[in-house]
């Protein structure tokens, strides 16, 4: 099978050493991660991760259900690029008098929707979001104009199709769940896997 | 996180008076609550408070002084075996949290319930690299169903509860809490024991989905050619009634892996053998024959498929498993029927019409006959002058009639007990099956007899299995297990030794190992033994062995050179199961 991006969201109760219970399942396989974002949910006291990875759907549906296994993890999700809207944040430290002196800078940090956060002497800090492609143009662009420093932040996800976790919560609270609850999203396609 | 948020359980039958006591008190009195009157364990700097509270406890709580915290948590392994219920170790900080981590995993993999009591240092050193304190929680993570550390005393009845609920529900696993000394020591206002029922965020079983239980029902009613495995979920789930009702009806051939040992008694008619490796001819071959397989709590170990991409691809797949993760993670499911097989075997049992299929289970017997011409008949009744391990295991069948508990080690003669060791009930077979742990056998043994003390418990070991774990012979000879230790010598590490010879041109590299004088060393435990070599000493030997009162060690003296076969070589398809 192909192998492509996927994001896994995974939504968690918020325990010490969920980082490490997670990532040690990729590492396991010598899965390499390629981000990894940890953040509140739109759920008080549940956790969210958002965890970016290259591999084929098999391998990432046995990685969701064994994820989904530990005791601390509620609900694991993955989607393609295309079922997400997804960002991507980073900052830029450059030379201040580079941008004063080249006007090619200031144009191309309009193009790409940076901002200014810090504006000094020495330096000026730049913020954009949005694809990896794009900040990876901007980034090798940037280097032809000492480049000071770069950093890039893990992926954050919305799911285009998802209703959140207020809903999909209830089916672990106490009372029995109601037996139409979708178990896994895999059993919803058995209709079409299921052949006589 | 506050695990007492998450451990809403309801009130059980508990006064309400608040009493101040340790947290090494709460732990004792947990174990009490849950039902767990053994405890196999060994003391420590850092477990010092729990040990000292339970010299106040010793009319209620059983514990058992091992000789290695390895031989603790096999023996809890083996107690949780024959009982069914959750098996309880005890360990300090450091080295002896860190000798838990072989058992733990053996239990993770085999799925069973086990609760394990660390010692920690204090909070306040947690980091320093203090004496004895290793990351106990990082280092058994991927080895356990769950762990935590407590710090402070007021979690330790919810951390408890939660830790036997998660150890003994869905797929059982192990359960590890670490629990720094300061907790052990602070008193806190104890408000009785609540057991657990309900974790947020854990489901230990999926829901049972009646249109897939029908879709399976309907493909088992089409099959000309069904064939059942089953494994240790069976007996987990308590479910061999339901599982015997299921295949009697159907009138299906059922074959078992080597966990589901005992599931299903050996005699039973529609009882083909065992699957993999060494397993039995029929089974092995008949997988890739039938045209429905229906798996019952087994997990398609690479040792029961041999190749993947040439396994059972002409049939359909009906999977009943507990655990979501096991479907399709090694043979594709056309039907998976998700959850407890006690509930979902007398749905299906319904749906499934009554057939009779003699006509294939006949096939089964023919090719039965092959291997009893090729393997069987000369393992158990050898002419030549050394004795073979299957006659032990034979002699040691005629002798307790099917109705001991078989522990074993891990190798040939493993393979061999679990070929020809007859079994009438369920839970009589203790043995390391996914992690292969030597060196798991006469601890598992000790275990095993806590478990069920009525019974008969024989361990079946090789001499160098023995020789890991020896040390166990003096938690025999102080608390008095009576395990009859068999001791099947062939002077080699038999397993690699066989592989070397098959596929390494004979070159053995470091198979030769030797032993010690086993009955002198039993005997320097004060327990008694015999060794024999000669085939007319085997039945009254394993008699006296059986009938002394107390353990007693035989050490059987087999031929060196003996292979197991049937074998599916590794990478070949189980069709291709060599019968020499």
């Amino acid at each position: 099978m192909e192998k492509q991006e996927y994001t896994i969201t995974l939504y968690t109760e918020n325990a010490i050493g969920m980082i490490g219970r997670i990532s040690g399942i990729f590492s396991r396989r010598k899965i390499n991660i390629e981000s990894l974002n940890t953040s509140p949910s739109e759920v008080e006291g549940i956790h969210r991760f958002t965890i970016l990875i290259h591999e084929s759907e098999e391998v990432v549906r046995k990685l969701c259900r064994q994820i989904e296994k530990q005791v601390e993890v509620l609900k694991a999700y993955y989607n393609t690029n295309e079922e997400l809207i997804w960002q991507e944040q980073a900052l830029y430290k450059v030379p201040t008098e580079i941008i004063a002196e080249k006007a090619p800078v200031e144009r191309l940090l309009r193009e790409y929707g940076a901002s200014a956060v810090v504006i000094r002497n020495d330096y000026t800090v730049f913020e954009t979001a949005g694809h990896r492609e794009e900040i990876d143009r901007l980034t090798s662009e940037l280097g032809k104009y000492k480049l000071i420093e770069f950093v890039r932040g893990a992926r954050i996800a919305i799911i285009k199709d998802s209703a959140g976790f207020h809903s999909k919560l209830k089916q672990f609270e106490r009372e029995t769940p109601s037996p139409e609850i979708v178990e896994n999203e895999y059993l919803d396609q058995q209709d079409d896997v299921f052949t006589m | 996180m506050s695990t007492l948020e998450k451990t809403e359980a309801t009130p059980q039958t508990e006064t309400a008076t608040t009493t101040q006591i340790s947290g090494s008190q709460a732990v004792l009195e947990a174990l009490i609550h849950e039902g767990a009157d053994t405890i196999f364990g060994y003391p420590g700097g850092a477990i010092m408070p729990i040990y000292d509270a339970l010299y106040d406890y010793n009319d209620r709580l059983n514990h058992i002084l091992v000789r290695h915290e390895q031989g603790g948590i096999h023996a809890a392994q083996g107690y949780a075996r024959t009982s069914g219920r959750v098996g309880v170790a005890f360990a300090t900080s450091g080295p002896g949290a860190t000798n838990l981590v072989t058992g733990l995993a053996d239990a993770m993999i085999d799925s069973n319930p086990i609760v394990c009591i660390t010692g920690q240092v204090f909070a306040a050193l947690l980091g320093t690299d203090a004496f004895q304190e290793t990351d106990v929680i990082n280092i058994t993570t991927p080895v356990t169903k769950w762990n935590y550390q407590v710090t402070d005393a007021t979690e330790i009845p919810s951390v408890l509860a939660k830790a036997f609920y998660i150890a003994r529900t869905g797929r059982p696993g192990p359960v590890l809490i670490d629990i720094t000394k300061n907790a052990q020591i602070q008193l806190f206002d104890y408000e009785g024991y609540e057991k657990c029922d309900y974790v947020r965020s854990y489901r230990p079983a999926p829901i049972v989905r009646h249109e897939y239980v029908e879709q399976a029902a309907q493909v088992i009613n089409q099959a000309k050619k069904p064939f059942v495995l089953f494994g240790q979920g069976i007996i987990l789930g308590k479910a061999e009634q339901e599982f015997k009702h299921f295949i009697e009806k159907g009138g299906f051939p059922a074959a078992t892996t080597v966990m589901g040992l005992s599931a299903l008694e050996t005699d039973h008619p529609q009882h083909v053998g065992m699957l993999g490796m060494h397993g039995n001819y029929a089974p092995n071959v008949m997988t890739n024959e039938c045209d429905v397989l229906i798996a019952v709590g087994m997990r398609f170990d690479d040792r029961v498929t041999g190749r993947l991409d040439k396994y059972a691809k002409q049939a359909k797949v009906i999977h009943l498993d507990i655990d979501p993760a096991e479907i399709d993670k090694n043979v594709k499911a056309t039907v998976p029927v998700w959850g407890d097989c006690k509930e979902t075997l007398p749905l299906l049992t319904s749906l499934v019409e009554k057939r009779d299929h003699s006509a294939w289970l006949q096939q089964f017997r023919e090719l039965e006959k092959e291997e009893v011409k090729a393997v069987i008949h000369d393992e158990l009744n050898p002419t030549g002058e050394v004795m073979t391990m299957g006659e032990v295991i034979k002699t040691l069948n005629e002798l307790t009639g099917g109705d001991a508990v078989i522990v074993t080690d891990v190798g040939q003669h493993q393979m061999v007990a679990c070929r020809y060791a007859k079994f009438n009930s369920s839970k009589s077979n203790v043995t390391s099956g996914g992690l292969g742990t030597m060196g798991f056998g006469l601890p598992a043994a000790i275990g095993a007899w806590y478990g069920a003390p009525e019974r008969d418990v024989i361990v079946v070991v090789g001499d160098g299995g023995i020789q890991m774990t020896i040390q166990e012979l003096g938690t025999i000879m102080q608390f008095g297990a009576k395990v009859k230790i068999l001791v099947l010598n062939n002077q080699f590490l038999g397993m690699v030794r066989q592989w070397q010879q098959l596929f390494n041109d004979k070159r053995y590299s470091f198979v030769n190992i030797t032993s010690p004088d086993f009955v002198a060393v039993a005997k320097g435990y004060h327990i008694d033994g015999n060794s024999i070599s000669e085939r007319e000493n085997l039945y009254s030997a394993l008699k006296t062995m059986l009938e002394h009162d107390g353990s007693y060690l035989l050490e059987v003296m087999v031929g060196k050179e003996n292979n197991v076969f049937p074998m599916v070589p590794q990478g070949a398809s189980v069709s291709e199961i060599r019968l020499k």
